[in-house]
């Protein structure tokens, strides 16, 4: 059952655990919004290495400012990125640090 | 050798073969490739079969696809919503991945990169481009996207707003195209043909 809904402000985690993540390192630690919540999906942190990738992970696609992605953004402030990332990656934006 | 016979010095002028500076992964795929040849698991001609089968796709699949959207509303009301069932009615199979189409719009420019690796819709794009592939194109065009869009020769006015799509996951992502205008009476073959891979993934536009 999906966390998050479309328009909750989320932070995701700033962690660096070893592993295949598909979390983009640039990304991390970053406040954006849910644009979409697509389904859930074998996680491929387990997955990608022999495991199961069990429980599913639900899916979103989170978009981010792009002047909140990159600080040296030099193009117009409404510019945008939506990026997929997992559940177990982002935080409620008013819990997270 | 003699280095007089013409107006240039071979010693300088060699180009090495890429063989002789395979890297780790060029060599980690020849040798997964021939184990799975000898243990029985793969013959050689069924790689080229599927190099084949993607090359036979080209970007003409997705070029179709779009046309059709811009000529029948009800199909592009699916394929913008639900691009599955779209692609269930056109008759293309996604395989395990999952298509998500982005729309262009008059207030909305959309571009596709996967920063982690090459994802991209292969069954409508076929293989995707080198440059799609490197680390140049990954690294940039999230970050400073309309420099890299003005290097394709495409500038979007500032009024316009510019989304950059990364493929970290389970979704492949088609950019819908805007209808050039001055295309209301054109048939859908011939639209197709405006429509280009790089169209879809966003560094372009198409122009009549």
């Amino acid at each position: 059952m999906a966390q998050f809904s479309i328009g909750d402000a989320v932070r995701v985690r700033d962690d660096y655990p070893p592993g295949h993540i598909r979390t983009p390192f640039y990304i991390r630690g970053k406040t954006g919004v849910i644009a979409d919540a697509v389904g859930e999906f074998l996680n491929p942190e387990s997955a990608a290495h022999g495991g199961d990738g069990l429980p599913k992970q639900p899916l979103y696609r989170v978009r981010f400012r792009q002047v909140d992605a990159w600080p040296s953004y030099t193009g117009p402030a409404g510019d945008t990125l939506d990026v997929e990332i997992y559940e177990h990656w982002l935080l409620r934006a008013e819990d997270a640090q | 050798m003699s280095t007089e016979h013409h107006d240039h010095d071979h010693a300088t002028t060699f180009q090495p073969d890429e063989e002789d500076s395979l890297g780790f992964y060029a060599i980690a795929e020849m040798a997964v490739r021939e184990l799975l040849c000898e243990r029985g698991l793969m013959e050689a001609g069924e790689l080229h079969q599927a190099l084949e089968w993607y090359d036979r796709i080209g970007p003409g699949q997705g070029a179709a696809v779009v046309a059709r959207a811009w000529t029948d509303t009800r199909f592009k009301e699916k394929l913008v919503n639900r691009p599955m069932e779209a692609m269930d009615e056109y008759g293309i199979a996604m395989g395990q991945v999952q298509l998500y189409v982005v729309e262009n719009t008059a207030q909305l420019h959309n571009v596709v990169v996967c920063t982690l690796c090459s994802c991209y819709p292969r069954a409508l794009l076929g293989i995707p481009p080198d440059w799609y592939k490197s680390r140049n194109y990954r690294a940039r065009v999230v970050a400073e996207p309309r420099a890299v869009l003005a290097e394709f020769g495409t500038v979007i006015p500032d009024t316009k707003e510019v989304r950059v799509h990364d493929s970290t996951a389970d979704l492949r992502y088609l950019v819908l195209p805007e209808r050039p205008a001055g295309t209301q009476d054109w048939e859908v073959a011939a639209l197709a043909g405006l429509v280009t891979r790089d169209t879809m993934i966003g560094v372009t536009v198409p122009s009549p």
